[in-house]
C-alpha cells in the first residue's frame, strides 16, 4: 500500500487565530523559547499500490482543488510517504 | 414577478437554519420551496438561498464539501445565468469555496464564537437582495459565528470597493476581524450576495432585534428576475 503526505498551512499574510493561542498557551507550560507557532493540516492519502508519477499528480492536483483554499492556503508539500513517517 | 415568486432554499447535512430561511421567504410574500443537497435539481424556482449552519460538520473547511454537493453545480449554473442566490453565514461560506464570491471567511480573530444583535450599514442597494433598502441605510440583524472573518487579497478588496460590491458593513466596532469591516458582498452583476449575519432571524416582531431581515427576502420579490428563465 502506497501513502502520499500533503501539507497545508495557513498564508503567512493570514492571521492565523489557532497558531495564536497555541502560542499563548506555551509559556503557560514552561515552554518559553518559542515567539510563533503557525497551525497547518496534514493528509495521507492512501492508494491500493505504489505511489507512481501519476497518483503524485493526482494528489496535487486534489491538493490544490479540495484539501486547501488558496485564498488563504498554501500547499507546501505533496511527496510519496509509503515507507516512512505514517502518522496512523 | 412578485406573484408567485418561488425560493428555494438548501438543505445540506448540518444545516440550522433552513427553516428560518423558508419562514423568512413566507412572510416576506414569496413561496418556500426545499431543495435537497444531493438533488442537482432547482425545482423550477426563481431564486436560491443558502443558509447558515454547519454543512458537513465545517470538516476541512467551512463551505469547502457543500461545494462539491449535486444540488451545487445547478446552483452555478444558474448564478451565472443570472438567477438570484443569497448566502447567508455557511451560504456565504459555501458561496465562497464556489468561487461565486471572492475572498474566504476564516475564524474570528479574537477566536471566540460570536452571537449578537449587529448593526449593519447597507452599503448598496444596486443588488438583487438589497433593492428594498436605501442606499447607507443601517439595520440590526443577528449575527452568530466562529468563522466570521471576511479575507481577501488586497487587490481584490480594492475591486470590490471601487465596483460597489462592499454590500453590508458592520458598524459600531467590528465583530470579527474582517477586513475593511467587510459583512457581505455581491458579484458584478448584484445577483448573488453573500452575508455573515443572519436576516432571516430578524423577521418577526417578538423574535430576534426587529424587522429588518424582510428587506432581503422583500428584495428579491421586486429583483430582475428576467434572466431567470435561461
Amino acid at each position: 500500500m502506497g501513502r502520499v503526505v500533503i501539507d497545508v498551512m495557513p498564508k503567512p499574510e493570514i492571521l492565523d487565530p489557532q497558531g495564536k493561542a497555541v502560542v499563548g498557551a506555551l509559556p503557560r507550560l514552561g515552554f518559553d523559547l518559542f515567539t510563533g507557532v503557525r497551525q497547518g493540516k496534514r493528509f495521507e492519502l492512501e492508494v491500493p499500490g505504489e505511489v507512481t508519477p501519476e497518483v503524485l499528480e493526482q494528489a496535487r492536483r486534489a491538493a490544490e482543488t479540495l484539501l486547501s483554499n488558496p485564498v488563504i492556503e498554501d500547499v507546501v508539500s505533496v511527496r510519496d510517504a509509503s515507507a516512512a513517517e505514517v502518522g496512523a | 414577478m412578485s406573484e408567485g415568486t418561488r425560493v428555494g432554499v438548501v438543505t445540506f447535512p448540518g444545516s440550522l437554519d433552513d427553516g428560518d430561511a423558508r419562514r423568512a421567504v413566507k412572510l416576506a410574500g414569496a413561496e418556500p420551496v426545499v431543495l435537497w443537497h444531493a438533488d442537482a435539481d432547482l425545482r423550477g424556482v426563481d431564486a436560491v438561498v443558502l443558509p447558515g449552519g454547519f454543512s458537513y460538520g465545517d470538516y476541512l473547511r467551512c463551505g469547502a464539501i457543500a461545494r462539491f454537493a449535486p444540488v451545487m453545480g445547478e446552483v452555478v449554473r444558474a448564478a451565472g445565468a443570472g438567477m438570484p442566490v443569497l448566502g447567508i453565514c455557511n451560504g456565504f461560506q459555501v458561496l465562497c469555496e464556489s468561487h461565486l464570491l471572492p475572498g474566504a471567511l476564516v475564524r474570528n480573530d479574537h477566536q471566540r464564537f460570536l452571537c449578537k444583535d449587529q448593526r449593519l450599514r447597507v452599503e448598496s442597494s444596486a443588488t438583487a437582495w438589497t433593492s428594498a433598502f436605501a442606499p447607507g441605510q443601517e439595520i440590526t440583524i443577528p449575527l452568530k459565528n466562529g468563522e466570521g472573518g471576511f479575507v481577501a487579497d488586497e487587490a481584490t478588496l480594492d475591486r470590490l470597493e471601487g465596483e460597489g460590491r462592499v454590500v453590508f458593513r458592520y458598524l459600531e466596532g467590528n465583530p470579527n476581524g474582517s477586513l475593511r469591516d467587510i459583512a457581505g458582498i455581491s458579484n458584478e452583476r448584484g445577483n448573488v450576495v453573500g452575508l455573515m449575519p443572519h436576516p432571516e432571524h430578524a423577521v418577526e416582531e417578538l423574535f430576534g432585534p426587529g424587522l429588518d431581515g424582510l428587506g432581503l427576502f422583500a428584495s428579491v420579490l421586486s429583483a430582475g428576475l428576467r434572466a431567470v428563465s435561461a
